[in-house]
């Protein structure tokens, strides 16, 4: 209950990783990353990649700062506290509208893994019954695709703030939930609710695809050093290949961080997650297209900004991402 | 298979396995009985403890949500100061041990106006109280579960368990109760009171509860997610779901289905961490909308079955072997002498008839069956003894027949030929004796220098009596044969001489002729004998003519008549007594006059050796080697100048 502590311990911890590690790497370029979210396969990549040495071998000396809630990967970039950081596409082009530098260096989540579900027993089989509904949806910019949809439908829900459980929806507290198909979803499944019960609804079967996790840095910092920038990409694109075809080591590595961050770490779970981030990273099979930003995609994203009126004016594919292929 | 096994074996064999059979069919039907009502037991056992336990959590819980329930209701009829509320919480989380912290967290600006949160917490660490205001920009309360859940639902709510990171870093539990304040009439929601508690306390009040040896329970919550359980990974970590995905075990996610839909049932279970079997008994907890879980280990709660089974088990192998032992030995003594009366009757049937039969003691079947045998062995010698004395008279009958036998074809005139410087014929006989003596005889011999006298004949009867009266016969025509004298008279004088105190009754059939050798002329006469058979080079082969007088011996007035021949150079006669036409095949038919007719027809001419022996040897192909009844006679004569 009382997370402001979180903030000074993961500084202590950070703080003492760094000074343990950077006596035998003098050689190799210091970086700092931060995820945008707690340990979880989600970011399995780039933890394989780090455990299995493979950022040593691309030349980069790497301190891998917690994500989590209360440690905005943003903020961090932002502020300098972190030279490299994941976040969603939505969330970096709102960024850099507000005038933030930031660079896309790699597109890693292709697919949009945001959906809505509900329960068989709602009787909610369409966007069209959502009508006058209680839908609890996480923080703005996970609410893009849902009020595109609501618009779309003309329908009216009743929004309530989701958070970080899915347990109001669980208790039948709303009707329409917010769920990543690597996340939640899979927590309803193991919280007892089968899959033939659940009605789900992907925002990229309603052409409202908006890629995910993204790779960024900010100019004026590791922008001046696009080779070690693009060293990073390739080194994570490794690790992802690598996760991907030893799934076992994958998970090992990853529930090693949850446990570390004392995040309820569920095996079953995490292989979940790293099935379907395979699915959302490489969609169509293609593996030489990881890492590539979808101009179809990005204008997609910056429109519906647009009209939400997140962003005054659109994007250029060209000053928004740099290619390191 | 046991054909060739003993009797005792045999015995022990059936009478072992059956037993070993119903024995096997008593303790399956034990086994399905006393399970059953051990089941029975069991469960009504489990059942019980099981409650125990759900009541003995329900109550801990029930007492644990009254106070922040209270604190509600208190909240809801008065005013309070800031200070009065924070001595409150105070004083709550310092008095109720049970209690790891507590906040009253109020709507923003429900309480101050200023200020969007309000939320003074007290949480106990390493002993000592400690507070601290919860809410601000890294924490809004309002969307956490404790807070948004209770107040969506608008009812009292226990959370998951949840890491509390910072405070006093354990797993914990938190009791939401919304709290309200009547405002113009109006119902209108202020916040939520929370009470934590620590699942480490929870744990240790669940375990303490005894459970069989080697059992214990378990609380999972609303979503299946472990509260307690004695297997402290398991907890907050995991669910009954995500072990059952784990397991790939439908049956498991099953279970936890219908534990958080609150139902209440005793199944089987293999462990949730081992794989041990269990017998699991799961009901809800009315308060938190928690599941119980108690697990008996199944090897525990059959041991009683098991031990029930291995001791009948161990008296029916130990009867078993008794009862093994009682047959070999019983089997024995009953088949001990009939071991040795087979011993005793392999030597009788060597021949040995004076080996030493068990003296039977017993009057039963196996004593009975020595008695027979004893008779058995002396009938047999007393049989072999009388048998030996018949054999040796048999013999000694035997041997003076062939003696009367021998002497009986030493009269007749058996080389040839017999007149080696007479050159006017040829003269052949044969005679093929039977196995009994018979009465066949032929003859012939010189009346003159010119006359042949020659017969054939064949007396009625068999044996010693017939070769006797043949002898007579053969001597009596001898003596009677006088030179110039007509083969009738020869029959005649014969028949006289034989009718003569003939008491016996026997009979001779006589054909005789005497053949001029200068002239070829043959005289006859025939005493009730087969006609023989004329060969003539002109007009071929044909039966002699002439009357068929009677036999000889039966009547002393009977007469003969002669008749005559002439007989050209190469002409024969072919003389035969009836052994020839009533030859006997296998399937003992006749030869007959039909077939020795044809057969001497295709005799191109007579030559007495010759036409004998190829007859002979026609006879023998007749009856492939049946013993013939009767002696087979044959005699020939050509005429050559």
């Amino acid at each position: 209950m009382t997370r402001i502590v979180w903030f000074s311990f993961i500084l202590i911890c950070s703080q003492a990783f760094f000074i343990s590690v950077t006596a035998q790497k003098s050689n190799l370029k210091k970086v700092t990353f931060i995820p945008q979210w707690s340990p979880q396969a989600q970011f399995a990549g780039y933890y394989v990649a780090y455990e299995k040495g493979i950022y040593e071998k691309y030349g980069i000396d790497l301190n891998i700062i917690r994500g989590g809630p209360d440690s905005p990967s943003t903020d961090y970039l932002k502020n300098g506290k972190s030279d490299i950081a994941t976040m969603f596409l939505s969330t970096a082009i709102t960024e850099k509208a507000k005038g933030v530098d930031l660079i896309n260096i790699a597109q890693i989540v292709q697919r949009s893994a945001l959906m809505l579900v509900t329960k068989k027993s709602n009787m909610i089989n369409d966007p069209k019954d959502m009508d006058g509904k209680k839908v609890s949806l996480w923080g703005p910019e996970f609410q893009l695709q849902a009020r595109a949809l609501f618009k779309k439908y003309d329908v009216n829900p009743k929004i309530i703030p989701q958070t970080h459980s899915i347990n109001l929806f669980l208790r039948d507290g709303v009707d329409v939930a917010s769920a990543m198909w690597y996340n939640e979803y899979h927590t309803i499944i193991n919280h007892g609710v089968n899959p033939d019960e659940l009605t789900t609804f992907f925002f990229h079967d309603y052409n409202l695809n908006f890629p995910e996790d993204g790779i960024y840095i900010v100019k004026e910092n590791l922008g001046k050093d696009p080779t070690l920038s693009c060293a990073f990409v390739k080194a994570s694109i490794e690790g992802w290949e690598y996760a991907f075809d030893h799934p076992d080591e994958a998970i090992d590595i990853v529930i090693k961080y949850m446990r570390e961050a004392n995040i309820p770490a569920n095996r079953v779970h995490q292989k979940w997650m790293l099935e379907r981030m395979e699915d959302l990273i490489i969609p169509d099979g293609e593996k030489t297209r990881i890492g590539e930003l979808n101009v179809v995609d990005f204008n997609r994203v910056t429109t519906e900004l647009y009209h939400a009126g997140l962003i005054e004016e659109t994007l250029k594919l060209g000053d928004f991402s740099m290619n390191c292929n | 298979m046991f054909n060739n096994s003993g009797i005792a074996f045999k015995l022990s064999l059936s009478i072992l396995s059956t037993t070993a059979i119903i024995f096997i069919i008593i303790l399956g039907y034990n086994y399905q009985i006393s399970r059953k009502l051990i089941l029975n037991n069991v469960r009504e056992n489990s059942k019980n403890l099981a409650f125990n336990a759900v009541n003995r959590i329900e109550t801990i819980l029930k007492s644990f949500e009254k106070i922040p329930e209270n604190l509600a209701y208190f909240l809801k009829y008065s005013d309070y100061t800031k200070s009065e509320l924070t001595n409150l919480i105070r004083t709550v989380v310092e008095n109720n041990s049970e209690i790891f912290g507590s906040t009253i967290a109020f709507e923003p600006y429900a309480f101050d106006k200023n200020s969007e949160y309000f939320a003074p917490y007290f949480y106990k660490d390493n002993g000592d109280i400690k507070f601290t205001y919860l809410g601000g920009d890294t924490y809004r309360y309002f969307h956490w579960d404790w807070y948004q859940i209770p107040k969506e639902l608008d009812k009292p709510q226990w959370s998951e368990p949840y890491y509390d990171e910072g405070g006093g870093n354990i797993i914990m539990s938190t009791y939401s109760v919304p709290f309200y304040k009547n405002i113009e009439g109006k119902k209108k929601f202020m916040g939520i009171v929370t009470a934590d508690i620590s699942l480490d306390w929870l744990e240790k009040i669940v375990s303490s509860i005894e459970i069989s040896k080697t059992g214990y329970g378990f609380l999972i919550s609303k979503n299946g997610t472990f509260v307690t359980h004695p297997d402290s990974d398991l907890i907050m970590n995991e669910t009954l779901f995500s072990l059952a995905e784990a397991r790939e075990d439908q049956e498991l996610r099953e279970i936890g289905r219908r534990m958080i839909s609150r139902e209440s049932d005793f199944v089987p279970l293999n462990g949730i961490i081992s794989n041990k079997k269990f017998l699991m008994f799961f009901a809800p907890l009315s308060t938190s909308g928690w599941s119980v879980g108690v697990l008996f280990p199944q090897d525990e709660l059959m041991s009683d079955i098991t031990r029930l089974n291995r001791n009948v088990f161990l008296i029916g192998i130990a009867g078993l072997l008794i009862l093994l032992i009682l047959i070999i030995l019983i089997s024995g003594s009953i088949t001990k002498p009939l071991r040795i009366l087979v011993g005793a009757t392999n030597a009788i049937a060597g021949g040995n008839l004076d080996v030493e039969l068990p003296m039977s003691k017993s009057n039963d079947e196996v004593g009975k069956l020595t008695n027979s045998f004893l008779y058995m062995e002396q009938s047999l010698k007393k049989y072999i003894k009388e048998l030996t004395e018949t054999t040796a008279a048999k013999e000694r009958i035997e041997s003076e027949l062939n003696v009367a036998r021998e002497i009986q074809m030493s009269i007749l005139p058996k080389t040839f030929p017999p007149f080696p410087d007479r050159n006017e014929f040829e003269i052949f006989a044969a005679i093929e004796p039977a196995k009994e003596v018979g009465g066949d005889f032929y003859d012939f011999f010189f009346t003159d220098k010119e006359h042949l006298f020659f017969c054939i004949g064949d007396v009625s009867g068999k044996g010693v009596p017939a070769a006797l009266f043949m002898a007579v016969t053969k001597t009596l025509i001898k003596a009677k044969t006088t030179s110039d004298i007509s083969p009738d008279e020869v029959l005649t004088r014969v028949n006289k001489e034989l009718c003569i105190d003939n008491e016996t009754a026997m009979f001779v059939t006589i054909f005789c002729g005497i053949l001029n050798t200068r002239t070829g002329g043959v005289s006859y006469s025939n005493g009730g004998h087969n006609p023989p058979y004329l060969f003539s080079k002109n007009n071929g082969i044909k039966v002699l003519d002439g009357s068929r007088g009677m036999a000889l011996g039966i009547l002393d007035e009977a007469s003969y008549t002669t008749g005559s021949v002439t007989l050209n150079a190469g002409d024969g006669i072919f003389l035969y007594t009836d052994g020839v036409t009533e030859a006997m095949d296998i399937h003992a038919k006749m030869y007959t006059d039909e077939n020795l007719h044809l057969f001497l027809e295709k005799q191109k001419a007579i030559n007495p050796e010759e036409t004998i022996l190829k007859t002979l040897i026609e006879l023998k192909n007749f009856s492939s080697g049946t013993a013939q009844a009767d002696d087979i006679t044959i005699m020939s004569i050509k005429y050559l100048s």
